[in-house]
């Protein structure tokens, strides 16, 4: 009885914030931008009217017309084939990143916080060392010493991006280390591992998760960056980054080669920060009322 | 604070030899062997006989282990060797001091800009909360946010100064062509500036110390300028520390886009080219450079905020 009527207080306070989150056009845009990013990049062979990587130089830089929605680029391929698949390259690309960040700075904060001493030492000595470069700077020497690849510029990527968040987690879990519930945890017999995963994890990941939704604007950013400099995705692989930089040499002739790869990424990275203020703004009561 | 600029400058060291040790493991990932690199630069017609590849690699050291290799290099990077560019066969150093006045300019004028429009901006956002004014920041900072360097770059590059002519596109040397690159490079930051300081004064606004201020009979002026901006603006002096990376790291795309002389284009040039020394060589000196201008900028906060100047004198 006590528990479903705590139960129905959740989903009441639940349904108050999101009634709050919704209510901002702000957050419903972004919502809607993300929400249709990512239906592009699952849906993208339903959707796409061509194949992105079929070359027909008789139909070379085309204006839009019946065959080709947007027009074709200097390859005669068709580009809202590219700009559907690019979101497929560019959002799976920069989910990986994520994912891979989270795991290690999970790891590398939780066993940092958790344990202290030596270990925590040598752990933070290296993130602060990571982060005592300037970012890009050092994504783009590792994605252009391994060479070229889209999977190089994951790599370097997750390389630089995870000392921010495991220096986030660390804090949190020193933060939450010997509140009350751990000590019980520990008091009844729980495994380390145990308690970090089901104690401590569980009460960090809200946090966290929403952060790095706020920072996903940024990876997408970054990649595209690096994609642009033609240091990931090789030819004929459509992404947004690399498709700008095909535009470059007919920026005057045919400015759309290099607008509509531009505008994909800009809506995309205002979707994700615009959904990731909204997420903050509701995991933090301080900032309700408004 | 004393004890605070010591203990700083003593983790100077640690992190100088941690940024040597990633820069050097840098090359050595780096594929292909240097000396096959080297003479098939030297002769591309034919591959390299393995016989003078063995010789060379003798010649350059390369078949002694792994810790003395290292040694061997960071010496000669103390003493301000950072090796041959595998291309031009040039001292990389000098390359990098020659090119890097033009990456400081830039960056240095991003700075200037983004603190020139975004500060005040955001001082104006928070005082006048819920304005029309502050939404339009909002507006601007979100836009500035979202849009890629590469993309406003190459805006700037198709609008100002191809389409009206009122810039030149490409070049160096004039004030007027820096004005294109400094701004794509400062957007982005210049509109997490803005955020930060809006809602950095708009924390400051709630303290106690200003009614006590207003309390006391000080006109609005000398309570926002004196009590507010002092304390709100004390978190922007790091973000600009922190923005300078992110600036620093911005110069690799802008200069290549504007064909802007600097180590940014240089680096970008040389890894397309697979010259990895030259890139070691930037990464390195980018490093040292990030390094030297955070802690320039954590000794000014630290001097700012008289809070922080613990240990000086007992309260």
């Amino acid at each position: 009885m006590e528990g479903t009527l705590r139960l129905r207080a959740l989903s009441l306070r639940i349904h108050r914030r999101l009634r709050l989150f919704l209510r901002d056009p702000a957050n419903v845009l972004g919502l809607v931008i993300v929400v249709l990013a990512v239906t592009t990049a699952i849906a993208a062979p339903l959707l796409a009217p061509h194949d992105p990587t079929d070359v027909s130089l008789q139909d070379r830089l085309l204006p839009p017309g019946r065959d080709f929605p947007l027009g074709t680029d200097h390859l005669g391929r068709d580009e809202l084939s590219r700009l559907l698949y690019g979101a497929r390259t560019t959002l799976r690309t920069a989910g990986v990143v994520l994912a891979v960040v989270f795991a290690i700075a999970f790891m590398v904060g939780t066993l940092s916080g958790y344990y202290g001493g030596w270990l925590d030492t040598l752990l933070m000595g290296l993130v602060d060392l990571l982060l005592a470069f300037p970012g890009l700077i050092l994504a783009v020497a590792i994605a252009g010493t391994l060479g070229p690849s889209l999977m190089n510029v994951m790599i370097a990527m997750a390389a630089v991006w995870w000392a921010g968040y495991a220096r986030l987690v660390r804090g949190m879990v020193l933060a939450i280390r010997n509140r009350e519930f751990v000590e019980a945890a520990r008091a009844i017999g729980a495994s380390d591992g145990r308690i970090m995963v089901s104690h401590i994890w569980r009460n960090i990941l809200g946090p966290v998760v929403v952060l790095a939704t706020l920072d996903m604007g940024w990876i997408i950013l970054g990649i595209s960056g690096l994609n642009f400099l033609g240091l990931g995705a090789q030819p004929p692989t459509p992404e947004w980054g690399a498709m700008l930089n095909d535009g470059r040499p007919f920026l005057q002739t045919e400015p759309q080669m290099m607008l509509y790869p531009g505008a994909a990424i800009f809506l995309v990275v205002l979707g994700f920060n615009l959904l990731g203020d909204g997420l903050r703004d509701l995991l933090d009561p301080t900032t309700y009322p408004r | 604070m004393r004890a605070y600029v010591a203990r700083r400058l003593l983790i100077l060291p640690a992190l100088l030899f941690g940024i040597s040790i990633i820069s050097f493991a840098l090359l050595n990932f780096a594929p292909g062997d240097p000396a096959e690199i080297i003479l098939r630069r030297q002769n591309p017609e034919e591959p390299p006989l393995p016989e003078a590849v063995r010789a060379l690699r003798q010649q350059l050291g390369l078949d002694a282990p792994l810790p003395l290799r290292y040694g061997r290099w960071l010496f000669d990077v103390l003493k301000g060797d950072l090796g041959e560019s595998y291309r031009s066969g040039t001292p990389i150093m000098s390359e990098l001091v020659k090119r890097f006045p033009a990456t400081m300019m830039l960056a240095t004028a991003a700075l200037a800009l983004s603190v020139v429009v975004s500060i005040p901006l955001g001082i104006i956002a928070a005082l006048w909360r819920g304005s029309l004014l502050d939404s339009l920041s909002r507006l601007l900072a979100l836009l500035g946010a979202a849009v890629p360097s590469y993309v406003l770059a190459l805006l700037l590059m198709l609008f100002v100064a191809v389409k009206l002519n009122w810039l030149p596109a490409i070049g160096y040397g004039s004030p007027k062509n820096l004005i294109l690159p400094a701004i794509a490079l400062a957007a982005g930051s210049s509109a997490q500036v803005m955020r930060l300081t809006r809602a950095s004064m708009l924390e400051v606004l709630q303290q106690d110390y200003m009614r006590t201020a207003r309390s006391k009979g000080l006109n609005e002026r000398t309570v926002i300028m004196v009590h507010g901006l002092k304390n709100g603006l004390l978190p922007v002096v790091t973000m600009l520390g922190i923005n300078l990376g992110h600036l620093l790291g911005g110069t690799v795309i802008v200069e290549t886009i504007f064909g802007w002389p600097g180590v940014g284009r240089y680096a970008v040039e040389s890894i397309l080219q697979r010259d990895y020394p030259v890139v070691q060589g930037f990464v390195l000196y980018m490093a040292f450079i990030f390094l030297l201008a955070n802690l320039a900028v954590d000794f000014a906060y630290r001097w700012l905020d008289p809070r922080l100047h613990f240990g000086r004198q007992p309260a």
